[in-house]
């Protein structure tokens, strides 16, 4: 079944918000049936639109042990050696949480997480710093997480309407 | 202490009853909140925070800020083609609720009738009342996805009304006007010499098209006062903020009465008004498009259930046809056994009477339940 670039965008719209949505749920948000929901999102999944589904999780009420960092990293290129070659080698380790290359003071931004300080400290010490293009680091500690991908992780407000009003 | 006949003549909202029992019961989901689920958007509300810490909390002009009394003239202008002047057509009041007494007190003369289009909202004929003025009620049906039509109001003796009250998007049944659907009834209106209070609060909740305002239609200008606020759009309910566009002779006459019963305004929303203008129109977007979401969601479980429900295109409220047609009996059950509560129709006029109004104001994950619950209490 062809899908459109409309029902593409509204379909990821939707699980872009909550990818849990029921293909039933899909549809009845939509003006489009059930067929048409699946057959959309097998197309973002198989044509690499769609990279993976995720849940957004509070790491201070899991009692996880995972310790994240943020890395600034600044390079140096070469007639070799582009950002993407160096990018490709951090991406490799499965330390490395997200990579971004970014404007200003320095030019990659790594998000590293490792189940203990020890092993980050390590991680960026042994792995990331000895590459021979990277020539500077610096790493910041996360020390606790107020908001990610657009969750926020506080207690929320409690709904205080009236139950019934005009 | 002798009480006033005109309010003695005004009953408790019927609303309150149901209200009462809802507050009793356990373990209810409500679907009859008449206002927004969402906080006011964070900009707004910081605004506001920082007008206090700067020390604005004394009175405003009477017509409001000059700033958004420009802001508003500036949106409404840009979005709704509608065209007032900030400083003789503008006036900032304490919600549309006080816009709304406002235009009956400046329009209404002891005796005049007042047309009000019902279902409505249950504000307006206490309004009129409170004014002097005598009710006339202007039927509107399931038949006609609840427009009000030329027939209906030249049925009802609309010809020897002073005033028609209009609110669309509508509050309870969610039903909008088209302008084409509007010409009719602006024609009547210029043959008959009635003005026009249009409550368009639910303006900007306007869903699969444009919202049209019977005051850009030929020769309603002059004879029409609209009616919006930020407690809808902005959910800014308890910041109590609304305003009204109208010629200038109506806006002068209703800020003299708004002059002496209420001086200005409350500043602090006025500065949370200002800043929501600015930066908050992706927040209303946002917000429509949860609540159109939810809407197309409510409808299409209300037809899995073989339940009529006319496609509501405006606020966020569906308005579906209660099975055995007495909505009080089936509301009441329906919070008693299922948990669920939702307002009886015909607490909004006789109109309403065999219908529920669903309001989808309400979180997705509550929603579902609702209707689940609704589904299985049916069964």
């Amino acid at each position: 079944m062809p899908v459109n670039e409309r029902e593409r965008e509204e379909v990821l719209e939707l699980l872009g918000e909550n990818a849990r949505y029921s293909i039933a749920d899909l549809a009845r948000f939509t003006d489009l049936s059930e067929e048409e929901i699946e057959a959309a999102i097998e197309e973002l999944e198989d044509s690499g639109a769609i990279r993976g589904y995720q849940a957004i999780v509070d790491p201070s009420r899991v009692g996880t042990e995972q310790v994240r960092a943020r890395v600034e990293l600044n390079v140096t290129l070469d007639r070799e050696t582009g950002y993407e070659d160096i990018a490709r080698r951090l991406a490799g380790f499965s330390e490395v949480q997200s990579l971004r290359l970014v404007s200003g003071d320095y030019d990659f931004a790594l998000d590293i997480e490792a189940d203990s300080m020890d092993r980050v400290s390590r991680f960026v010490s042994e792995k990331v710093a000895r590459l021979p293009e990277i020539t500077q680091t610096v790493t910041h500690y996360v020390m606790d997480t107020y908001k990610d991908r657009g969750i926020e992780m506080g207690e929320g407000s409690d709904d205080d309407r009236l139950s019934v009003s005009p | 202490m002798k009480i006033a006949d005109r309010v003695e003549r005004v009953p408790p909202s019927g609303i309150r009853r149901f209200f009462e029992l809802a507050t009793e019961a356990e373990d209810v989901i409500s679907l009859g909140v008449g206002e927004p689920d969402f906080a006011t958007p964070w900009s707004a509300r910081e605004a506001a925070i920082a007008s206090l810490e700067r020390g604005r909390t004394s009175y405003t002009s009477n017509r409001g800020l000059p700033e958004l009394r420009d802001a508003i003239a500036r949106r409404e202008r840009e979005k709704r083609d509608l065209s007032y002047d900030p400083d003789e057509e503008t006036l900032v009041t304490a919600g549309a609720s006080e816009a709304i007494d406002l235009a009956f007190r400046a329009l209404v003369d002891p005796g005049d009738r007042v047309a009000i289009a019902q279902p409505s909202y249950v504000c307006y004929p206490p309004g009129a009342i409170f004014a002097g003025g005598e009710v006339l009620d202007v039927p509107t049906r399931a038949a006609e996805d609840f427009t009000l039509t030329y027939e209906a109001l030249e049925a009802s003796g609309g010809a020897d009304a002073a005033v028609l009250v209009l609110c669309y998007p509508n509050n309870p049944t969610g039903a909008t006007m088209s302008e084409s659907e509007l010409a009719p009834i602006a024609e009547f209106c210029r043959e008959h010499d009635l003005a026009v209070i249009s409550d368009e609060i639910y303006a900007d909740l306007t869903y699969d098209r444009e919202h049209a305002s019977i005051a850009t239609l030929p020769g309603m200008r002059e004879r029409t006062i609209v009616i919006n606020g930020f407690s809808k759009a902005y959910a800014m309910t308890g910041l109590r903020l609304g305003y009204a566009l109208a010629p200038p002779e109506a806006s002068a006459a209703m800020t003299r009465v708004h002059q002496y019963a209420m001086l200005s305004a409350p500043t602090t929303a006025q500065h949370a008004a200002i800043d929501a203008l600015r930066n908050c129109e992706e927040d209303v977007r946002e917000m429509r498009a949860q609540y159109d979401r939810r809407r197309q969601f409510v409808l299409a479980r209300f037809a899995e259930m073989g339940i009529e429900c006319f496609e509501a295109t405006g606020a966020f409220y569906v308005f579906p046809e209660v099975p055995g047609g007495d909505s009080e009996t089936f509301a009441e059950a329906l919070l008693e056994e299922a948990g669920v509560a939702a307002v009886p129709g015909s607490v909004f006029g006789e109109g309403g009477a065999g219908h529920l109004r669903v309001s989808y104001a309400t979180g997705l994950a509550d929603l579902r339940e609702a209707l689940d619950r609704i589904e299985a209490f049916l069964d």
